[in-house]
């Protein structure tokens, strides 16, 4: 329990389960950033911060704080 | 005539709408500002068949109709607003292919305001390469509407798109979904509370002022309606774009396969390099450097022409026209100031062509990705990096390019400090002090004057950042930090675009500068050939009587700059003399900072008129010549390596433009922190040179 984007290593993927404030912006529920969803770590900058992310083929970056606050299954690459 | 059709040109960033938008106006556009605010505003007429006219308006790209920056409030205030003369007829939706999906949300909202939408697919021609196929007819029956496929790399589709303009009585107006649902009771009874209005409209006018402040509305007071907290609105906000994304997969599950086998993964080959932990900073470092050299450097070619003109033609005036006072006014105030400004086109051209290209490549974004976390420290956001880039073109779009970071605090430090960036103003007083006191030689092929401006750029964004740091420390502000970028694919930038961008902006650049300098040079050459009382009125006797064994040309130049002394900008400079010279200044470097700080490239046209008042010499002097020749009362010369250094310092660091204090002040919506900004960078100005000059003289 309690996995979330920020536990991603780079190139692994998860599906978004929930997202864990009522903070989270809008803005990135907008970009795609919603329950169902895959997501894919696509490259990190020093520090793992910010993370730049394909969420459902939306390519965007966040900071390690907000990755935090969302929820993921873990997939497996096949 | 008939009446013209009014287009809104609607659509994500990054999504090739205003290319679209150029594919359609060509050259038949202008730029102006929204009345009140500084977003920009672009409109422009297009021929359609059967002789019809459109007028075209590009709003601000949005990622929906939830305004979070006054950018995208402006799209949604003219869709509210049914009277604005601008009101659309129909919408033109610009998505790009990539990201249908996320670009449908928009249009799943316009639709719901019952305005006619067409939705225009760009980038049509990279289908292929990324796998892509549609079903056009399958998505226009889903979506209600037409769509125009399109490619304004390859120029095809857009004779579509005009013909379905032309036709746009035919579409559709209903909604592709019924939002309401999310809270049926809700709605109920918002719609019995307001029956005369639109429920979409309602909704959005409820939800634009948790976003985004209050607003006054005569038509609809919706503040009445107050059933539901904040809270409780922005988690409906939630669900509706939950539904609407559900409504989109639906159609896309039918409308959109993607083969991933056949994708190319060019994104993915550029990313690896450019956003590597190391390889990332090294290029990006290496394109900032070919950036200093190209304006410094490849530059000076044109410009060594432009100067050479502008000479002729001065001279070419003094010999034509009558002489007199007014010749005197053209060829020594007016054409030397405006000179003074033209002769910089080619550098800010140069400037302004580079950031172009960053932005329309979709590499500005790799940088602000890079960037963040050690901005962050300084309590900037990555964001910060694209103002303090465009800062050094001209900080006024740059402090508008702060709209989009969205914690204040980092917004308001960014406003801060921007002015501190070298800007394309700063670079009219920095060539031609560099070019007196920084000797021409090389060094490993790089020129020692190109690596003193590029000095002058470190130091001016160290400068930058170090207030930051300070700012960070002691600006109390709490506000929650939250940061999101798209990273947009990769893309050659189309030459019409940056074309038009850097004519456009280079010429308002001209224009905008050319007309303060145009002023300043009248005053201060009136100043300077009219003076108070006997030694200005009759300096011929007494400089003859002081200097009798003068004659010639050299009598007519001790009474030049004997008049010069006693006219009312030698008494005004006289005046301030005291509090410049620690510095290293005379009073006429005095009269120039004075009117710089109006605007900073009103230097030069001073520096041009007062000189050329001062002798009475008909050669083809260009100012530079003219500045190295000067000297103090006792012959020494006044531009030294420490003089020099000391006006440097202080150029880079004081506060001298008008327009940038105007603009901060909307932007923070108070005087406190222009004023703030004036006082202190001022002060940090005078004790930089200060301690240049002692040190070094």
């Amino acid at each position: 329990m309690g996995l979330t984007i920020a536990d991603l290593k780079k190139g692994e993927r998860g599906i978004i389960t929930d997202i864990s404030s009522n903070d989270i912006p809008l803005k990135l529920l907008e970009m795609g950033c919603l329950p169902g969803n895959e997501v894919q770590l696509v490259q990190v900058a020093p520090f793992a911060d910010p993370m730049y992310l394909n969420i459902n083929g939306s390519h965007l970056a966040i900071r390690r704080e907000t990755a935090a606050l969302v929820l993921i299954d873990k997939l497996l690459n096949e | 005539m008939s009446k013209q059709i009014n287009v809104a040109l609607i659509g994500n960033p990054n999504t090739g709408k205003t290319s679209v938008f150029n594919a359609l106006t060509g050259l038949n556009q202008t730029v102006g500002n929204y009345p009140g605010i500084t977003v920009e505003k672009k409109e422009g007429l297009c021929k359609l068949p059967r002789g019809v006219k459109a007028h075209i308006l590009d709003l601000p790209g949005t990622y929906s109709l939830n305004a979070s920056s006054l950018d995208e409030n402006v799209v949604i205030e003219l869709l509210l607003n049914k009277n604005d003369k601008d009101f659309p007829d129909v919408v033109v939706l610009v998505s790009d292919v990539e990201n249908l999906k996320r670009n449908l949300l928009l249009f799943t909202q316009i639709k719901d305001l019952e305005i006619p939408t067409i939705l225009a697919i760009n980038m049509s021609d990279v289908m292929k390469n990324k796998g892509i196929s549609l079903n056009i007819p399958e998505l226009e029956r889903q979506l209600n509407t037409k769509i125009a496929l399109i490619s304004t790399r390859k120029n095809t589709g857009i004779d579509d798109l005009k013909h379905l303009i032309s036709n746009y009585r035919d579409l559709s107006i209903e909604p592709c979904l019924n939002a309401s649902t999310i809270d049926v009771e809700y709605f109920e009874r918002l719609q019995k509370a307001f029956p005369n209005q639109q429920l979409y409209k309602l909704w959005l006018v409820i939800t634009q002022d948790v976003n985004f402040g209050k607003m006054t509305r005569q038509e609809m007071d919706v503040f009445q309606f107050k059933t539901k907290s904040e809270v409780e609105l922005k988690r409906l906000q939630q669900k509706e774009t939950i539904k609407r994304y559900q409504f989109i997969n639906g159609v896309l599950k039918e409308g959109l396969t993607i083969d991933a086998s056949k994708a190319t993964g060019l994104r993915a080959k550029f990313d690896r390099v450019l956003t590597h932990k190391i390889w990332g900073y090294v290029i990006f470092f290496a394109i900032l450097l070919t950036i200093f050299q190209a304006i410094y450097d490849w530059a000076t070619v044109p410009m060594d022409f432009i100067d050479a003109q502008f000479a002729n033609l001065s001279e070419w005036v003094k010999h034509t026209l009558p002489s007199g006072v007014l010749t005197d006014l053209i060829a020594e105030g007016i054409i030397a100031g405006i000179g003074g400004v033209v002769i910089f086109i080619p550098q800010i051209a140069f400037l302004f062509l580079f950031i172009a290209i960053l932005e329309e490549s979709g590499y500005m974004s790799r940088v602000v990705f890079l960037m963040d976390r050690i901005m962050r420290r300084f309590g900037l956001s990555g964001k910060s990096v694209v103002p303090l880039i465009s800062g050094t073109a001209c900080a006024i779009p740059a402090i508008m390019a702060t709209r989009n970071i969205e914690n204040w605090k980092e917004r308001l430090i960014t406003i801060l400090v921007t002015p501190f960036t070298t800007c394309s103003a700063r670079l009219p007083v920095y060539i031609i002090i560099i070019g007196l006191v920084i000797p021409n030689n090389y060094f490993f092929g790089l020129s020692y004057q190109a690596l003193a401006l590029m000095l002058l750029y470190i130091i001016g964004f160290l400068m930058a950042i170090f207030s930051a740091y300070v700012l960070n420390k002691i600006l109390k502000t709490k506000s929650k930090s939250f940061f999101v970028i798209e990273m947009p694919s990769y893309k050659l930038p189309l030459l019409k675009n940056v074309g038009l961008t850097v004519l456009e902006k280079t010429k308002t650049f001209v224009f905008e500068a050319g007309r303060i300098i145009l002023a300043i040079s009248v005053i201060i050459w009136g100043l300077a050939s009219y003076g108070p009382g006997e030694s200005f009125n009759n300096a011929e006797t007494i400089v003859a009587a002081e200097n009798p064994e003068l004659s010639g040309i050299a009598l007519d130049d001790a009474i030049a700059s004997h008049k010069l002394e006693h006219s009312f900008i030698g008494i005004i400079g006289k005046t301030i003399e005291p509090a410049i010279k620690p510095l290293g200044y005379d009073w006429k470097i005095g009269i120039g900072i004075a009117t710089s700080f109006a605007a900073r490239e009103v230097f030069v046209g001073t520096l041009a008129t007062i000189y050329s008042v001062g002798s009475s010499e008909e050669d083809e002097n260009t100012i530079r010549n003219r500045m190295a020749s000067e000297v103090h009362a006792d012959g020494s010369k006044i531009f030294t390596f420490a003089s020099g250094i000391s006006l440097l310092l202080f150029y880079a660091f004081a506060m001298q433009c008008m327009s940038t204090l105007a603009i901060v002040k909307r932007e923070t919506n108070s005087w406190r922190w222009p004023m703030i900004q004036l006082g202190s960078m001022t002060v940090i100005a005078y004790l930089a040179a200060l301690v240049a000059f002692q040190f070094l003289k």
